[in-house]
């Protein structure tokens, strides 16, 4: 992974530096909580329902054991003793005290960490496919590129106070585990006839109020111009985005508003005309960076049944939990964070130790954030799979359930987050408690469940199979589900099933939804599969006239 | 009178806003005027032998600027709250697609120590602090960095850089 140079290090400690300051000014009353705001919060500190929520950057999700360690010594140290990861690949932290966050970026920055530009109206997290550097279906690992974005982006002058937050997402891949195209800018890894690496570039696409697929506005953009051409987007997006309304300055609205024929003239205009002042991008930096993202010593190993002759609860964990490797004899481990009766994304301190431990016993020290909430081994020898298992299973860390409906991304929700209108943790347990037979899971395949406290969509609820959002009514909390959204590959936007139903009707609800899928589908068919087949009509039917039944 | 930061210096002001009242008004003064009073009596203002400052809000075109450039020998560009972004880029725009090589000045309510550093990196070299600020240590958040990412204006703290132009 990428290491820290002078210049990385400088800047970090420096930050933390600064960030002293601020607090110092705030908490000795110099500084008002109007000016305290903006910039605490381009330092990812909120001010929650009941404390601070902190957090912190892990870009493009890619984590040493040293850091992981980091994370739980600071979880336990100076908050509850565990953290959440959430659906851009950060760590969370919700109950810091305030006087001591700087004391925690200290931590921070002493194993290369930081939490700068994790909220605020400027470019944020650089996310990437969680199986980047190992797909066998990837044309080129992304990471190198994402933290070029990082560091480009990372206290950009320009770009200090954009219209809104600006979220940018890279995949070497076409199955787009990185839900590229929901974001504000997605690049996707391509070749030109020479072999040279360049990137198809979408624009405004984005969740949150009036979801948004993002819009190709470049079929193949050279690596040498990634930088100036960003610098181009955000530039035009500065100028340009609306300011007035806060619900409608993202990029999309620009987009949209503009009509994407003519945001890419103003882009390609701009980045013409810019070709002097922009950054440059040498092919001696590509090369720095590349290096720190080489593979790692692989054994020359075969493939070999690792499930074979073992108990029935590890061959289903290895089907679940485990992913192809492109290297013969290794395997992708997702450490499922899915335990039914925990909040989806919650880690304990103990659990990261230990999980930094393993990372370093089987797979080269490194662990990673997937965007749905779990962690990865992906470098894992397949003749340690079984041994990997009993340690994750001792750490509760190897519910087989991965891909399954308990599988659910959510956000905080209103327990959490200032933002929120209703709960996720307490419905999403109730859903893990309704489905909890892991058989019956299995039977059900994959069905992809993602939950939303509020309109935000961090819980990215618009491209779940089945999505749900909560919503406030009279003071209640009601939750609008909705059907047929995807991502991986090919993104589309879930349909509203109907009116908004109680939070006790949730998980029956689902179970109506899954009883028509079972009772329509067709050999082999998902879920998302039959909904497309036979439409709508009959999983409304049996929602609502069931519930009138009911009634 | 007024105190700015200028060039490092927190020096006396000896530019006055047009809407400022300062009693008499001579032609030799110098004196800046919003760019929406100069596009809409641009031939009175034609006449003024002071020298000529042009205030810019965050919605103009600095484009539409350009060609008076020769005659301006101040830009003070608006920052009316600490949200408001657009002025950054309207300052690079100025320094690197026009050339403006006069004061570049920053002004309004948003103009705080917190944000010097930035406004320095995009061009900026003259700070018309915000009520209340402390110049002093506004001068002082000049030297925050001694690394950066990105090209930009040069600043004495800033020995290393990652990225040139």
């Amino acid at each position: 992974m990428y290491r820290y140079d002078d210049i990385d290090q400088t800047l970090v400690a420096e930050r933390v530096d600064e960030f002293r300051d601020q607090t110092r000014r705030f908490l000795a009353g110099e500084l008002s909580e109007e000016d305290f705001r903006p910039l605490r919060l381009r330092n990812g500190l909120y001010i929650q329902r009941h404390a601070p929520m902190l957090r912190i950057a892990i870009p493009y999700g890619l984590l040493s054991s040293t850091q992981l360690r980091k994370l739980g010594d600071i979880a336990h140290r100076y908050d509850r003793d565990y953290g959440h990861f959430t659906t851009r690949q950060n760590l969370q932290l919700n109950w810091p005290k305030l006087e001591t966050v700087p004391d925690i970026l200290a931590e921070l920055a002493s194993v290369q960490m930081h939490a700068i530009q994790t909220s605020g109206n400027c470019v944020r997290n650089v996310t990437a496919d969680h199986l980047a550097g190992v797909a066998r279906d990837e044309l080129d690992d992304p990471r190198p590129y994402c933290e070029i974005i990082r560091q480009w982006a990372t206290l950009h002058p320009e770009f200090t106070y954009l219209p809104r937050k600006f979220k940018i997402a890279v995949t070497g891949s076409p199955a787009d585990r990185a839900a590229s195209e929901v974001h504000d800018v997605g690049l996707h890894m391509r070749r030109d006839a020479d072999g040279h690496i360049g990137f198809e570039v979408l624009v405004g696409g984005g969740l949150g109020r009036a979801p948004a697929i993002g819009q190709v506005i470049r079929e193949f953009l050279p690596l040498p111009d990634l930088l100036s051409y960003l610098e181009a987007i955000l530039r035009v997006y500065n100028r340009y985005g609306r300011r007035d309304n806060i619900h409608k300055a993202r990029i999309k609205v620009l987009v949209k508003s503009l009509g994407a024929a003519k945001f890419r003239e103003e882009v390609e205009v701009e980045w013409q005309a810019a070709q002097d002042s922009a950054p440059h991008l040498p092919q001696t930096e590509v090369e720095r960076v590349r290096a720190f993202f080489a593979p790692p010593a692989y054994e020359r190993l075969t493939d070999i049944d690792a499930a074979a002759d073992r108990e029935p609860e590890f061959r289903a964990w290895y089907r679940y939990n485990t992913r192809a490797h492109r290297v013969p004899g290794y395997r992708a481990v997702v450490v499922s964070l899915k335990k039914h009766g925990r909040p989806p994304g919650d880690i304990t301190s103990a659990q990261m130790a230990a999980l930094a431990s393993l990372a370093d016993e089987v797979s080269f020290g490194l662990i990673r954030v997937a965007h749905d909430q779990n962690l990865l081994l992906a470098d894992v020898r397949q003749q340690d799979l079984y041994a990997t298992w009993l340690a994750l299973r001792l750490q509760e860390l190897a519910t087989a359930n991965i891909g399954t409906l308990t599988d659910m991304i959510a956000c905080p929700g209103l327990d959490f987050c200032g933002l929120a209108n209703a709960g996720t943790i307490s419905v999403a347990r109730d859903i893990q408690k309704r489905f909890d037979d892991l058989d019956y899971l299995y039977d059900l395949g994959e069905i992809e469940i993602k939950m939303s406290g509020c309109m935000n969509a961090c819980g990215h609820h618009h491209v779940g199979h089945i999505g749900i959002l909560g919503v406030e009514k009279h003071g209640e909390e009601w939750y609008q589900i909705t059907l047929g959204g995807s991502v991986n590959g090919f993104t589309a936007l879930g349909e509203v099933i109907g009116p908004s139903v109680p939070q006790r009707a949730v998980p029956e609800t689902i179970e109506r939804i899954v009883d028509v899928y079972r009772a329509h589908r067709d050999e082999g068919e998902r879920l998302i599969d039959t909904y497309r087949r036979i439409g709508m009509a009959p999983f409304k039917e049996r929602v609502y006239a069931s519930r009138a039944a009911a009634a | 009178m007024r105190r700015v930061l200028r060039q490092r210096e927190i020096v006396a002001d000896d530019w006055r806003h047009v809407a400022e009242n300062s009693g008499a008004t001579t032609r030799a003064e110098s004196l800046i005027v919003p760019l929406a009073e100069l596009r809409a009596n641009g031939a009175a203002w034609a006449a003024w032998t002071g020298r000529l400052g042009v205030g810019i809000a965050p919605a103009d075109k600095v484009e539409e600027l350009a060609p008076a450039l020769w005659r301006v020998s101040l830009i003070a560009v608006e920052f009316p709250s600490p949200s408001e972004g657009r002025g950054f880029t309207q300052g690079r725009l100025l320094r690197e697609r026009f050339g403006f090589a006069g004061e570049l000045r920053a002004v309004g309510a948003g103009v705080k120590r917190d944000l010097i550093f930035a406004l320095a990196r995009c061009g900026f070299d003259t700070f018309e602090l915000a009520a209340g600020e402390d110049l002093e240590a506004a001068a002082r958040a000049l030297d925050r960095y001694t690394a950066a990412y990105q090209p930009g204006g040069r600043l004495a703290s800033v020995t290393r850089q990652r990225f040139t132009a």
